[in-house]
């Protein structure tokens, strides 16, 4: 056994937090590695277990993108601009797809490791953290097939399209916010499991995927605006299909509406945790 | 005097019965929410029961009022039976749960072993999952590297490495896991029974190098069930009981305190009121006990020693075919054998009027090996109807017996330890000469 020197060495003191905790974000920053890693074993695991790997990136998008050119576009002709419909469902179908996967694995991620979170400590943040950073993989994929579609209807991004890392980013904190709160709430009331697939359908329609969000009468628009991926699609689609006006007061309140998910995600995961490991 | 590496204050620990292995879903709560209405309501009117908690359930303190000084380099052994607070005081100190009351400062990186192999995954290779597992437990990236060569002899798994672990052996998995355990090298290492799995070579690997930690200066807090293990490993014992310490001080001392209580306790049951006693309309049962052959209950019994296991019982029926049937248990859960009346002469066959009877069964020494064993008791009818069972009647343990010992912890396989003839003869002397003539 080779003889490491010894390390700075800290005193941690282990005792009963009361109301609110402190986020302790130094301490995260400590475990950057184990997040590193489980991001990179989420990402692994994925696509060695399913014999498509990374079609199923690209499959889930397109065909609901077929569906919906042929449903929403061509037989309800729900009209899409300038663009044509099909791009138009796909460039919305990326982010949201990115979102719905991990809003769902992040919600279930505690509850899947519950034999890690009862035997390990580490911030349990960094579980559903790592779920939602291993779903960035697909959306860069099905982003590739995104960019093929527009090449091949002829369609050249602005120079909007250097927002778009934004989006991507605001995609992602949306999607934590949303999973923070889903998977505290899991290891608590397993019956949240049920209520993902049903809630992300809703989110869905609510969202302006399958139809633009012009649709929306004028008072109502600020009021859409507060589910955030009302912001993050007609952002994508800003950035990339080049659409006249940026989408300004409604991403300005679907931020705000991110904003305050994502802080009271943070505050009610950390009040969370400290029982999870009791009571998964 | 060393500096301290673990301070634990009046450490304690409250769970509501159910809640430790439990979540809950919305129904309950909303259920749990209706009955506490009522419950006001109730005891608005009057009639209520009360004497309950506020919010319902029970809750039981699984840890309570604990509080030791471990100096930096010391090893401590924690004892005591099931459910006694042992693996909630790790996960406290490992920091996975926390406390309800105290506190502890740890002073120094902690690796805790509560399991081995925690967070494998079987699609990964043999390699990602020395990554994973040793950044779970808390290895920096550049001390995985570091060892990695190391862990993957020290498991013997160089062919499969890069195999995912599913197609790995039960033995090959528990290897790597524990190879990837042994290298961490935190100032204090927390280790919760994980040397129960494995075969008696693994185990032995496993006792080595927890022994090399211990001496190299680490400070170590371990549970187990392996008294021997405790007390050659460990500089100092505490004993917990219902949460709470018993006894801390020097590891021989503790142990043999905690093994006093256990045989006293558990190698004789007397039921003096056939009332009260258990059993039913037919049988009832008076006394129970384990003892040396011609000793007490309170007697040591060692791998060695002849002892008996004896009934009294109440037939409550004239002309009754009965006879007692005993499994005996060992702490793997196997009937190491089973005994009934079958040499016995005077009674067997015939019909047993009412009253109180004994039954006593002899087993020879150098028959069990050491480890606890149980004794069921089953009261069987005309040879076929089981009338009455009783699990666990008697608990007792049979001890190593030191002349017998031929390593500091190690066991003799199997369930039984029997003293068999054997001889070694040479036959035919072969010297280098004859040997070559082939």
């Amino acid at each position: 056994m080779d003889q490491t020197p010894p390390a700075r060495r800290t005193t941690v003191t282990v005792r009963p937090s009361s109301g609110w905790v402190s986020m302790r974000f130094r301490e995260l920053w400590d475990y950057r590695e184990l997040f590193y890693f489980l991001t990179w074993r989420d990402i692994k695991v994925r696509y060695k277990q399913t014999a498509f790997g990374a079609a199923w990136a690209v499959l889930q998008p397109f065909l609901t993108m077929v569906v919906f050119s042929l449903f929403f576009g061509r037989l309800a002709g729900i009209s899409s601009g300038d663009v044509p419909y099909p791009v138009f469902a796909f460039a919305a179908l990326v982010p949201w797809t990115f979102f719905a996967t991990a809003v769902a694995l992040a919600a279930n991620s505690l509850v899947e490791q519950e034999r890690i979170l009862a035997k390990v400590y580490f911030p349990r943040l960094i579980v559903p953290a790592a779920a939602v950073l291993a779903c960035l993989v697909d959306l860069a994929i099905a982003f590739v097939v995104l960019l093929g579609m527009m090449l091949v209807y002829g369609i050249v991004p602005s120079a909007a399209i250097v927002t778009l890392p934004f989006f991507v980013m605001f995609a992602a904190v949306t999607a934590l916010a949303v999973g923070l709160w889903l998977s505290a709430l899991n290891v608590q009331y397993r019956d949240v499991r049920y209520v993902i697939p049903f809630l992300v359908q809703l989110w869905l329609f609510a969202s302006p995927v399958a139809y633009p969000s012009s649709l929306v009468p004028e008072p109502w628009d600020a009021v859409y605006g507060l589910n955030p991926m009302v912001g993050v699609i007609e952002g994508f689609r800003w950035a990339l299909l080049g659409e006249a006006q940026p989408p300004g007061s409604m991403l300005a309140v679907s931020v705000a509406a991110t904003a305050a998910l994502l802080v009271g995600g943070l505050l009610y995961f950390r009040r969370m945790e400290r029982s999870f490991a009791d009571v998964v | 005097m060393a500096d301290v590496a673990v301070r634990a204050v009046e450490l304690g620990k409250i769970y509501r019965i159910g809640e430790r292995q439990s979540y809950q879903t919305v129904r309950d709560v909303v259920a749990a929410a209706a009955r506490s209405r009522l419950r006001r309501l109730s005891r608005r009117s009057g009639t209520a029961p009360g004497a309950r908690p506020s919010n319902g359930g029970e809750w039981v303190w699984a840890l309570e009022d604990v509080s030791f000084e471990l100096g930096e380099g010391e090893a401590l052994g924690i004892i005591g039976r099931n459910g006694a607070g042992k693996s909630t005081l790790l996960k406290i100190l490992s920091r996975i749960t926390e406390p309800t009351k105290g506190f502890a400062d740890i002073s120094g990186r902690v690796g805790a072993l509560l399991e081995v192999g925690t967070g494998f995954h079987p699609e990964l290779t043999g390699r990602e999952n020395i990554t994973l597992n040793g950044a779970i437990l808390g290895m920096r990236r550049a001390e995985i590297d570091r060892k990695f060569d190391d862990i993957v002899t020290f498991a013997g798994v160089e062919r499969f490495i890069d195999t995912p672990v599913k197609r790995y052996s039960t033995g090959m998995h528990a290897r790597l896991a524990f190879a990837v355990a042994a290298h961490l090298e935190p100032d204090i290492l927390i280790v919760d029974e994980v040397l129960a799995v494995g075969d008696a070579a693994f185990q032995k690997r496993c006792m080595g190098k927890m022994g090399d930690a211990a001496r190299s200066g680490r400070t170590v807090l371990f549970v187990s069930h392996n008294m021997a293990a405790i007390e050659s490993l460990c500089s100092r014992a505490i004993w917990l009981e219902g949460g709470r310490t018993v006894a801390d001080g020097a590891p021989s001392e503790v142990i043999s305190r905690y093994l006093g209580t256990c045989l006293s306790v558990l190698n004789e049951h007397v039921w003096p009121e056939p009332e009260l006693a258990p059993g039913n309309e037919r049988v009832r049962i008076r006394r129970a006990q384990v003892r040396p052959e011609g000793g007490d209950p309170s007697d040591q019994i060692t791998v060695a020693t002849p002892f008996v296991i004896e009934f009294e019982y109440w037939n409550m029926r004239a002309d009754a075919h009965l006879n007692l049937s005993l499994h005996v248990y060992n702490e793997q859960g196997v009937i190491v054998f089973n005994a009934v009346p079958a040499e016995e002469a005077v009674w067997q066959g015939r019909p047993f009027p009412r009253g109180l009877f004994r039954d006593t069964c002899h087993v020879p020494g150098h028959l069990l090996n050491d480890g606890v064993h149980r004794i069921e008791l089953l009261v069987v009818e005309d040879l076929s109807r089981v009338i009455h069972r009783m699990e666990d009647v008697l608990v007792f343990e049979v001890r190593d017996a030191d002349e017998s010992r031929d390593g500091w912890y190690e066991r003799r396989a199997g369930a039984v330890r029997p003293r068999l003839a054997w001889e070694t003869e040479q036959l035919i002397a072969v010297d280098a000469a004859a040997h070559g003539d082939g």
